[in-house]
This record gives C-alpha cells, sequence and structure tokens, in this order.
C-alpha cells in the first residue's frame, strides 16, 4: 500500500512542475500592460519603469520563473498588484468561501445521487426509474448559472414571506458578525505569520467556525445562504453520480455472486446495500474525482450569480485586470488541489479494491 | 451446377437477400429504438429546423432595436394574443430585451450559432486530439511520454477555468471562446484515440499488413483508425453538448461572443441581474441551452449504448 501512495505520488511531481510552468507562462501571456492596467492609462513611462522593477517584471523572463519557484517553494505566493496586499492574505480571504461551496455541493450531491441511483438500479425499468433517469439527463444538461438564477427567482421572490425563502446572495446576513473561534477560546494568536494564516482561514469558514464556538444562531445562517449556490452548483454532479451509480449497480446486481447471495437467503436489502454497492463503489469514485474539476469551474459560474467573493469570482477579476500574482498563485492553487484530490481518488481505488496494487 | 450454385440460384427465386448488413445499419437500427435517443433526435431535428428557417420565423430582426419602429417599453412582459393580450398591442412572444429587440427573434437566431458552436469546437478537438492519440499511441516511447504529459497538464486544470484563462490570453470574443473550449477538450478526445490504437496496434491484421510491407500511413489510415471511430463518435455527440454548455458559460461571463450577438448564454448575462424583474428574458435562454445539451446527451448515450451492444442494459 505505502509503496502505491509514494509511487502514486512521484508520478504526480512532473505535472505539479508543469502547472507552475504553464500557470507562469499564461500569467506572462496575458495581452497588455500590468503597469497600466494597475496605475491608470495615464501613468508616465518613469512611473512605469520604476513599477516594474519593483516587482521584478523588467528582468528576463527565466530569471522571473527562477524567483518564482523559489517564492513558491516558501510559501510566499507574492503581492497583488492592485490590491497592494499579499497574495496569500487574499487566498486566505476568499479560498474559505469555495471550500465551503464546493464542499456543500458535493456532499449534497452525494446524499441525493447515491440513493436515487440505488433505487432507480434495484428498480430497473420501473416508472420511477424512467422518472429519476429523465430528470438526472435534464440535470446534466442544466447549465449552472440559469439554475442558480432561476433558484434565486423561485426561493427569494415567489416565496417571499414563507418560512421556505432563501437569501439570494452572500454569505451571512448583512451586520451578522460573529466572533472566530480564536476569539471564543481566548486564543493568544500572533499578528503575522503561518500561525494566524491559519486561524484566520478557519475562522472563516463559517460553518467550522460556528460549530467550533457552538454558535447555532451563525451556523443556520451560514447554511441558510450556501442552500441555494449549493444546490445550483450540486446539480450536475449530482444526476452524474446518480447516473453512474445506477450502471455500475446493474452491471454487478447481474453477477453470480449477487444471485448467490440472494440463494443462500440474505435479505435483499443486505444483499443489494453490503455485497453490490461495495463492488459499484469502484467506477464512482472516478466519477466523483473528475467531478471535482468541474465543481470547481462552476464555482465561478456559482459565485458570480450568488455575488460571493470567492476564488473563481477574485480570479476572474484578477484576470480582467490582469493582476499576475492573483491569476498566478489562484490557477497553481486550484490545480494542486485538483492533483491532490485526485491522487486521494486513486489512493481510494486501492483501498476499496485490493487488485489495483499489484498493477 | 455445382451444389452452392443451385443454392444460391434457389435463395434468389425466393428473394432473400444475401447481402450483408453493416454495422451502421444495425446502429442506425438500434438508435431508433431507444426511446430516450429518438427523444433527442427529436429535439435535435427541431433545433436544425428552426436554426435554418430563423430568418423566416423570426417576426423582427434580431440585431436591431424596436425603438421607432412601434412603442417599446424596455423588457415589456411577453404579449401573445391567443393568451389573451390586446389585440391592438404588438405582439411578442418572449418579451422585449433591455435593448428594446424581440427576444423570440433573437432566441431563434440563437439556435444557429449554438449549433455551429458545438459542432465546430468538436470537430477542431478531434481533429488534433486524433492526430497527437494516434502519433502517441502507434510511436509509443518518449514521444507518448512527452505528448501525454503535456496533455495530463492541460487535464490538471478544471476545463472552464483554463478556458477562462486562455480566452483573456487572447482577448474576448466568440472566436476566440470557442478555440479556447476546443484546446481544453483535446486530451479526452487524444486519451480515447492513443488507448484504441493502443489496442489495435497489437491486432493481427495489423502485423499482417506490415508484413506485406504497408507503409505507416496506410496502417495508421486504412486499418488503425477506422477501428478508433466508434469511441470518437460516442465522446464527440457529447463533447458537443458540453462545449455548448462552456461557450455558454463564457459567453455568460461576458467573454465569449460579443454583444448584439444573439447568443443565448451572453442574452442571459445581459439580463440576469434582471432576474426579479424581467425573469422571462433569463428563463427562455437557459430553457433553450438546456433543450440543446439535453439533445446531444441523449443522442450521444443512445449511440453509445447502439454502437456498444454489451451495455444495452445499463444507460437508460
Amino acid at each position: 500500500m505505502f509503496t502505491y501512495i509514494l509511487r502514486r505520488f512521484l508520478s504526480s511531481i512532473p505535472v505539479l512542475i508543469g502547472i507552475l510552468f504553464a500557470t507562469f507562462t499564461l500569467a506572462r501571456l496575458l495581452p497588455g500592460d500590468p503597469c497600466r492596467a494597475v496605475l491608470g492609462e495615464r501613468a508616465t513611462d518613469a512611473v512605469c519603469d520604476e513599477f516594474l522593477h519593483r516587482h521584478g517584471l523588467d528582468r528576463p523572463i527565466p530569471v522571473q520563473f527562477a524567483v518564482y519557484v523559489n517564492e513558491i517553494a516558501h510559501g510566499d505566493f507574492g503581492v497583488s498588484l492592485r490590491y497592494s496586499e499579499t497574495v496569500g492574505q487574499i487566498l486566505v480571504e476568499r479560498l474559505p468561501t469555495t471550500i465551503e461551496l464546493t464542499f456543500c455541493a458535493l456532499i449534497l450531491s452525494l446524499i441525493f445521487g447515491i440513493p436515487i441511483g440505488i433505487i432507480s438500479a434495484v428498480r430497473h425499468n420501473s416508472w420511477v426509474d424512467v422518472l429519476t433517469m429523465s430528470w438526472a439527463n435534464i440535470g446534466v444538461s442544466m447549465p449552472v448559472f440559469w439554475l442558480g438564477l432561476m433558484l434565486a427567482f423561485v426561493f427569494s421572490l415567489l416565496l417571499k414571506g414563507t418560512p421556505l425563502w432563501l437569501p439570494p446572495s452572500g454569505r451571512l446576513t448583512a451586520g451578522n458578525l460573529a466572533p472566530t473561534f480564536a476569539q471564543v477560546w481566548g486564543l493568544k494568536v500572533p499578528a503575522q505569520g503561518a500561525l494566524a494564516a491559519m486561524v484566520e482561514f478557519i475562522g472563516r469558514l463559517n460553518i467550522l467556525n460556528a460549530i467550533l464556538t457552538g454558535n447555532w444562531s451563525l451556523l443556520g445562517d451560514a447554511l441558510k445562504h450556501l442552500i441555494l449556490p449549493s444546490m445550483a452548483l450540486g446539480t450536475i454532479p449530482m444526476a452524474l453520480i446518480a447516473r453512474m451509480t445506477r450502471s455500475s449497480m446493474l452491471d454487478v446486481l447481474d453477477q453470480d455472486f449477487i444471485r448467490t447471495a440472494r440463494a443462500k437467503g440474505l435479505r435483499k436489502n443486505k444483499v443489494v446495500l453490503k455485497h453490490a454497492f461495495r463492488n459499484a463503489l469502484l467506477p464512482l469514485a472516478t466519477v466523483i474525482g473528475l467531478e471535482l474539476g468541474g465543481l470547481l469551474g462552476g464555482a465561478v459560474l456559482t459565485e458570480t450569480v450568488f455575488n460571493l467573493s470567492g476564488m473563481g469570482r477574485t480570479l476572474y477579476d484578477a484576470i480582467s485586470a490582469r493582476d499576475y500574482g492573483i491569476v498566478q498563485a489562484f490557477t497553481v492553487v486550484i490545480a494542486i488541489f485538483f492533483v491532490v484530490l485526485n491522487l486521494i481518488v486513486d489512493i481510494s481505488y486501492a483501498y476499496l479494491d485490493p487488485r489495483v496494487q499489484l498493477k | 451446377m455445382s451444389q452452392t450454385e443451385e443454392t444460391i440460384a434457389k435463395l434468389d427465386s425466393e428473394n432473400i437477400s444475401l447481402m450483408s448488413v453493416s454495422l451502421w445499419q444495425v446502429t442506425w437500427r438500434r438508435l431508433f429504438r431507444r426511446k430516450s435517443a429518438l427523444v433527442g433526435m427529436m429535439i435535435l431535428g427541431f433545433l436544425i429546423f428552426i436554426a435554418i428557417t430563423a430568418q423566416w420565423l423570426a417576426p423582427y430582426d434580431p440585431y436591431i432595436p424596436l425603438i421607432g419602429l412601434e412603442p417599446v417599453t424596455m423588457r415589456a412582459k411577453p404579449c401573445i394574443h391567443l393568451l389573451g393580450c390586446p389585440a391592438d398591442k404588438y405582439q411578442h412572444l418572449m418579451g422585449i430585451d433591455g435593448n428594446g429587440r424581440d427576444e423570440f427573434s433573437r432566441l431563434l437566431y440563437g439556435a444557429r450559432l449554438s449549433l455551429v458552436i458545438g459542432l465546430s469546437t468538436v470537430t477542431f478537438a478531434i481533429l488534433i486530439g486524433t492526430f497527437l492519440g494516434a502519433v502517441a499511441g502507434y510511436v509509443g516511447g518518449w514521444l507518448d511520454n512527452v505528448i501525454m504529459r503535456v496533455l495530463d497538464v492541460l487535464l490538471a486544470f478544471p476545463s472552464l477555468l483554463l478556458a477562462i484563462a486562455i480566452v483573456t490570453m487572447l482577448g474576448p470574443g466568440l472566436i476566440n471562446a470557442l478555440l479556447a473550449i476546443g484546446i481544453v477538450s483535446i486530451p479526452s478526445y487524444a486519451r480515447v484515440v492513443r488507448s484504441s490504437v493502443l489496442t489495435v496496434r497489437e491486432t493481427d491484421y495489423v502485423s499482417a499488413s506490415k508484413a506485406i510491407g504497408s507503409n505507416t500511413l496506410t496502417i495508421l489510415f486504412r486499418h488503425i483508425l477506422p477501428n478508433v471511430l466508434t469511441p470518437l463518435i460516442v465522446q464527440g455527440t457529447l463533447g458537443i453538448a458540453s462545449a455548448i454548455l462552456d461557450a455558454a458559460a463564457l459567453s455568460f461571463l461576458g467573454l465569449g461572443a460579443q454583444p448584439p450577438t444573439p447568443e443565448w448564454g451572453s442574452m442571459l448575462g445581459a439580463e440576469r441581474n434582471q432576474v426579479f424583474t424581467a425573469p422571462y428574458l433569463v428563463f427562455y435562454p437557459g430553457l433553450a441551452i438546456m433543450l440543446t445539451v439535453l439533445s446531444f446527451n441523449l443522442l450521444g448515450d443512445g449511440l453509445r449504448d447502439a454502437l456498444d451492444p454489451r451495455l444495452s442494459h445499463v444507460n437508460g
């Protein structure tokens, strides 16, 4: 098991280097002058030269790349050209929004997608099957941004005044400034450094913070704001997971060992859940791994629709403003995030199917 | 007359065809038997009809605001005479958009663009992907390694984010958006082709062809690539669906088709802040995108099942 994980880990290193190189080049290839994008069209040449020199942008490209890799290796993502804030700080501020959103969307798609898939496989060709699969086909074809807008229309406008009303934007109700867990626990946190960043990061994960501090009204408020975005973002993966669960369950349910299990008198539920589902998990893990990329991409659209200032939204703004630092750091973080998640999926294969390690 | 000739003559007289049935005929028949594929083909047929006849079906020009031609209110609600809209008012089936144009006409013209977007990006990606995959799979060695590692890096980015990055690099616009989506989808086709090539390369008929002295190109084009066609067709059909979805997303963000082009994603993006006051301007373009994507998804699933009988029971 250990050698498998190690081998799999080592094989992702060239990909990571490729990602660093690709994002670096991509950011340098963005059209337009970063100086004038930040300081305005009227910046004089002298001011611009000084600006480029200060940010090291006047050095040869290979030198810039070497400096960049060295900085990343030290956890330093540079300074945002536009906000005059470190990119690390911006990451700490905005990453939690995206993590919370994608995590909730994934959970939502799993807790609905898997049971729906199992039920329609067990009731193969019944009206339940036809109904759920038609729904799944529609779900896969739905544009995320459209679904988000329609959900906002229904839940925030049509259902206004009813208990089902849900907020159409933001992460918390305006003015809800709940104390972070560090404040509640009276932790003495240094003003700067990795520890401070970590504490702030966790404090900004509203749901986790609410649970840590036992602040249930904060939890309710955060969840209420998350329902619509997660529904919008989670629908496509939910439909895909339902379809995949169904098809791999159908494959497994057809096999001899299932018939044997039934023939020796095991209850149907037990056979379906313990014998069949365990074996149907493998193809499912692949789909979940692939869907994570879709979720991160969809997060840009969802964040735009629901006015959430997360990674996706920030990245999109940074690209239009030619803010190299943010573009590089965010694409690197997203890509690394994606590579690591796929690594976890691959390792989970080895756990789910011991035969995988032998290959 | 020999016995064989007698049998043939007998069969001929009984009017029994000796022609074999090709794979495509079988596929076609199977496809027609599947209800979901049939629904997909019907929706697609309808869309193609609209795309071709848009200029005759559309009651107004999709580009020119109606200001001066009739009394218009921006973002006016739909007015349908059959549903009780007074006969002295002008009929607008889906209302008027924020620039005073007839939403219905724009929607009809949008069908053209969506189909072109889907087909052109996928064709582009298939051509390049097939080339890269075939070379990687057939030549093997370090070339295979280099090509596949580069494609791995492309796959390491979530596709929409990568497309956004490429479009910003090239500059916003429909053509650049299509190029970006095309580039982003190359790896999936290259992978499909490569894995098929790897399997087919080892077969006896390829060895036989090598033994009689065929050159590499002949082997690749006459013997190997036709065998890769089946998975490519399935992947391509499903790829059109996701290309349309991604293109709409880019246009929604303002990176794809630019106004006043009647593109569904950009129509939706332009009116997205009006969803509470003029929901119909958001609802219909989105519905159109969904139906188009749905039709290709259904058709792609149907094709996969029809081309691979082993799977016939699996996907509904």
